[in-house]
């Protein structure tokens, strides 16, 4: 074995090592919270308020605030993400107009979450008036869903050939039915994965509703959209920072659930694309 | 004719969607200023920017950005670089050496690691990595920079992983050829052609990788201490212009100087960010070419 081998391997060991060092945490973490959280989950913890001053009960409001909350994203998201991603692949010519919508996309995604925050509040809870509320909530983090909504819409029409487009203009289709009937069916998957993705991000979110939805302690359900209601990631910060005497059990179960139903939604988004992949024929 | 109308309104809807992105972005920028010029109107400029004193609360209170700015960027600056280079590493290791099972198996767990919300791994800080911290650098308190900087650097990998593997991979295989054609091992032609020419994507990867640990709230909120001096070392406690907004923002009352100079806080992050992303699309777009 000559130098430049002995080099070789001893490189690759040094990546593969580092490599190592990025993985284990991440295996270490979740078995952390696994280990630590596993015995406080109950099925009173998952459907009972918090009690005495949240060190007893359960976090049902939590879990009914987040889902409110995913759900509030995906009405505004969705239909905004896709429409425009629509008008970049299908409509837009190389213009300024353009380059300004691709611009913007590019910023929206490297906003800081906290000035969402912000923005939602001076906007949303001020300005329009919503108050701190699911409505305000949900559309604050429906403008940081867009951009990943946006670009993975983009990525999926691109996708579709341009064959399909071509056939059915020239039997008579116009633009809007060609893209209704012969474009968007095929781009579903990657729109679905996309929104999947974005909206477990959001509601994993804690700085965009800290002053635009989140209640500190409301032991009951939200009644309305115009209602304030606990989300899961501002309840943990909420028990891990602010609550002294706190038992860890029920810190790290409710990290435990928070981070169940991110990790489902990743994985419903991962199943969809296996599945839709298997389907495509082009 | 019905069908033409039914045409005409979706395209105008399609127009508006396109139209509202372009928005949102303006009118982030445009109610942050509104807010923030609110402040300088009674509080100077000048002194805002270069006051070395944030005491919101006293009396007469003192905005000075310096303390904030200079926290955020020493726990930026140590997070980047821990981050970098094992990040560039791990992703030359999951493009060019892993055999496939293994590659698809570090990819989910990267995917997994992008996916856990930063309150949680706020929380992992104050629970465990801050008191090993001060255990191990015999500190007084675990809650500080380093603490903030490790977790911050741990959420950027995802990002600088993923990027800069998309530009390793990008590079076309004839560059490799040509470098084994010549005699040169894997290792050689990773390290002499393949890392140099990927080089933009990876500065783009290093640019967004900034920008979100710049931005990043809830970890550096929960470990670092929150301490609005200017801090000496990364092993005092300190704090970012990020924390102070989500700190202070429930304490303040709508409408007062200290409402409108947290805005005035959010402008800056806002315009660091949007610089940081606009040098990373143009390096990115460099190394597509």
């Amino acid at each position: 074995m000559n130098g430049a081998k002995a080099r070789q391997k001893i490189a690759f060991t040094i990546l593969g090592l580092i490599t190592l060092l990025v993985v284990a945490p991440i295996v270490l973490i979740i078995y952390y919270v696994v280990s630590r959280g596993w015995s406080a989950i109950s099925w009173e913890f998952l459907t009972a308020a918090p009690r005495n001053g949240m060190k007893e009960g359960g976090i049902f409001p939590a879990i009914v605030g987040t889902v409110l909350l995913i759900v509030g994203t995906m009405l505004f998201a969705l239909p905004v993400g896709i429409l425009s991603a629509v008008y970049l692949v299908e409509y837009a010519k190389d213009n300024l107009f353009t380059r300004m919508i691709k611009l913007s996309v590019v910023n929206l995604s490297g906003i800081p979450s906290i000035v969402y925050g912000l923005f939602g509040f001076t906007l949303f809870v001020v300005f329009l008036g919503f108050g701190t509320s699911i409505l305000a909530g949900s559309l604050t983090l429906a403008i940081m869903s867009l951009p990943v909504i946006i670009t993975a819409t983009k990525e999926a029409l691109e996708a579709v050939p341009m064959a399909y487009r071509e056939i059915s203009l020239s039997l008579g289709a116009t633009r809007w039915q060609t893209i209704w009937y012969c474009v968007l069916p095929y781009a579903i998957p990657g729109i679905l994965t996309g929104t999947v993705l974005s909206l477990s991000r959001a509601a994993g979110e804690t700085a965009p509703i800290l002053f635009t939805v989140a209640a500190f302690y409301l032991p009951r359900l939200p009644r309305s959209v115009f209602d304030q209601a606990m989300a899961l990631p501002y309840h943990l910060y909420v028990i891990s920072t602010q609550v002294p005497n706190m038992p860890a059990k029920l810190s790290f179960a409710t990290g435990l659930v928070l981070i169940g139903l991110v990790c489902l939604m990743n994985l419903v988004s991962i199943v969809l694309r296996a599945h839709f992949r298997k389907k495509k024929q082009w | 004719m019905v069908r033409k109308i039914n045409e005409r309104i979706i395209e105008t809807a399609i127009r508006i969607s396109g139209f509202a992105v372009i928005a949102f972005v303006v009118l982030i920028f445009l109610f942050l200023l509104k807010d923030s010029l609110s402040l300088f109107r009674v509080y100077s400029l000048k002194a805002f920017l270069t006051s070395t004193q944030w005491l919101p609360i006293s009396e007469p209170p003192t905005f000075g950005i310096i303390p904030l700015l200079m926290g955020s960027i020493l726990v930026t600056v140590a997070a980047i670089i821990l981050c970098v280079p094992i990040g560039v590493a791990a992703a030359l290791f999951i493009a060019e050496v892993a055999p496939g099972y293994l590659k698809m198996i570090l990819k989910s767990l990267v995917e997994i690691l992008a996916s856990i919300p930063s309150v949680v791994l706020g929380f992992i800080g104050i629970v465990w990595l801050g008191p090993f911290l001060k255990h191990a650098f015999h500190l007084n308190t675990g809650m500080c920079g380093l603490t903030g900087a490790v977790l911050l650097a741990f959420m950027a990998l995802p990002t600088i992983i993923s990027i800069s593997e998309d530009a390793i991979v990008g590079i076309p295989r004839m560059y490799k050829e040509a470098a084994y054609g010549l005699g040169a091992t894997h290792w050689q032609a990773l390290w002499r052609i393949v890392l140099p020419a990927a080089s933009s994507g990876i500065i783009a990867a290093v640019m967004l990788g900034i920008g979100r640990v710049i931005g990043e709230t809830m970890v550096v909120m929960m470990v670092t201490g929150n301490a609005p001096i200017i801090p000496h070392s990364i092993l005092q406690p300190l704090r970012t212009l990020t924390a102070t907004i989500a700190g202070e923002m429930g304490e303040t009352v709508g409408g007062s100087d200290h409402y409108y100079a947290l805005f005035a806080v959010g402008l800056v992050l806002f315009i660091i960010t949007f610089l940081l992303n606009l040098a990373a699309d143009m390096s990115l777009r460099k190394s597509r070419k």
